[in-house]
């Protein structure tokens, strides 16, 4: 599962980070977990609200940092 | 409601405490109870029900909305989008490029980044309990004007070839905007809503404590003298201090607060809070990355004079 974090690196995009790792290994799920900051990269997913969390190319949430249970509902459910 | 709240805060400074009414430090002690509550009520409930409006209008629909019109009425719809489009200043940037992307005019892509951050609910709320709906009123109608006037005028200067040339090569994906139930809606409200009162929870009280304390102590000293009626440039002097400065609108009304008890025009001290919240160095260091400094520059100016202009109006209009 490859997970992705965007975010131009503001303090709500570390904690959108931090609660994704968090969710990952209370799940103890193999997950490839990246942030891209890149304006462009962040872009071609069409968001315009940072922090945005994307699995395997799919945008789940954007424009705010989600809970650690959203989260683990989202990771589950995808697998 | 808050005849409830004044019995409350009788009840425990005059039985509870036993204080005498009449006494200084009890007054100022059953003020204090009593607008920290109502003011803390008025922003869960508030906070709460703006959260959920906004959810109806992510950006990704008022770009949409905002592609299909051309000045004026973009401007007046981007200000007042503004105000419902959940926005960080961490978002400008992928806002900002997004918007120019699909077409909407600078000037109206600007209208929207002014009126975003300078009308806050917050600041509203706190300008409600503190100063009365006439104040309140005045902040977000000014709030609005400042955003479609600068934005016109912006869009008028011929500015889109200060824009870095990157923002125009950016192609923006398709999104696939996820539907949210309307009880993600609400679970989602409540957690902004425990978020933000969380972050401004101390300031409501050191503004109110502020507040309290100065009703009752503090003379009105210098401060009235020199930045009272008597001074035209206090206004411009007010929006020169606040522009460099940050901070989130719920800090700034400690400030207000202060200023006004000490004889400071309410116009004065709201076009400093106002200069503050819209405009900021680390936001001037965030937009660089879009904007060109000719760019940059008219920006900030723009809006400097339209908040100046605002203070005085407001100085003219509330005796």
């Amino acid at each position: 599962m490859l997970i992705q974090i965007l975010g131009s690196g503001c303090s709500r995009c570390h904690e959108t980070e931090r609660r994704v790792l968090n969710a990952v290994s209370r799940l103890g799920i193999a997950a490839d977990i990246r942030k891209v900051t890149d304006m462009k990269e962040i872009m071609s997913f069409g968001v315009l609200g940072t922090p945005a969390v994307v699995i395997d190319g799919k945008v789940v949430s954007q424009g705010k940092v989600p809970s650690e249970d959203e989260l683990r509902k989202l990771l589950s459910g995808d697998k | 409601m808050p005849d409830f709240l004044k019995l409350f805060a009788d009840l425990v400074v005059y039985r509870w405490l036993g204080l005498h009414a009449g006494a200084h430090l009890a007054d100022a002690l059953d003020f204090f109870i009593y607008d920290v509550i109502k003011i803390l009520l008025l922003l869960t409930a508030i906070i709460f029900v703006v959260s959920v409006i906004r959810s109806f209008f992510p950006p990704e629909k008022t770009r949409q909305f905002l592609g299909r019109k051309r000045s004026w009425v973009g401007n007046i719809l981007a200000a007042l989008l503004g105000i419902v489009t959940p926005f960080c200043s961490c978002s400008a940037v992928p806002l900002f490029i997004g918007f120019l992307e699909s077409g909407i005019p600078l000037g109206v892509t600007l209208s929207f980044l002014i009126s975003s951050p300078t009308v806050n609910e917050v600041a509203l709320v706190m300008l409600l309990g503190l100063f009365g709906w006439k104040v309140a009123g005045l902040y977000i109608a000014s709030g609005v004007g400042i955003a479609i006037v600068a934005g016109i005028i912006l869009g008028r200067l011929k500015l889109e070839r200060y824009v870095e040339e990157y923002v125009y090569q950016i192609k923006v994906g398709a999104a696939d905007y996820v539907r949210p139930t309307f009880r993600q809606r609400a679970t989602d409200a409540w957690t902004y809503t425990g978020e933000i009162l969380r972050k401004v929870g101390l300031w409501v009280l050191v503004g109110v404590g502020a507040g309290a304390l100065i009703h009752g102590y503090v003379p009105v000293d210098w401060l009235a003298k020199y930045a009272g009626r008597g001074n035209p440039l206090a206004v411009p002097l007010a929006v020169l201090i606040g522009v460099p400065l940050y901070s989130n609108a719920a800090g700034t009304i400690p400030i207000v607060q202060a200023l006004t008890a000490k004889g400071v025009p309410i116009g004065t001290a709201l076009a400093l809070m106002m200069a503050v919240t819209a405009l900021s160095l680390p936001e001037a260091i965030i937009l660089r990355r879009v904007m060109k400094p000719r760019l940059l520059a008219t920006y900030f100016g723009v809006v400097a004079l339209a908040i100046v202009f605002v203070g005085y109006l407001f100085n003219a209009v509330i005796r």
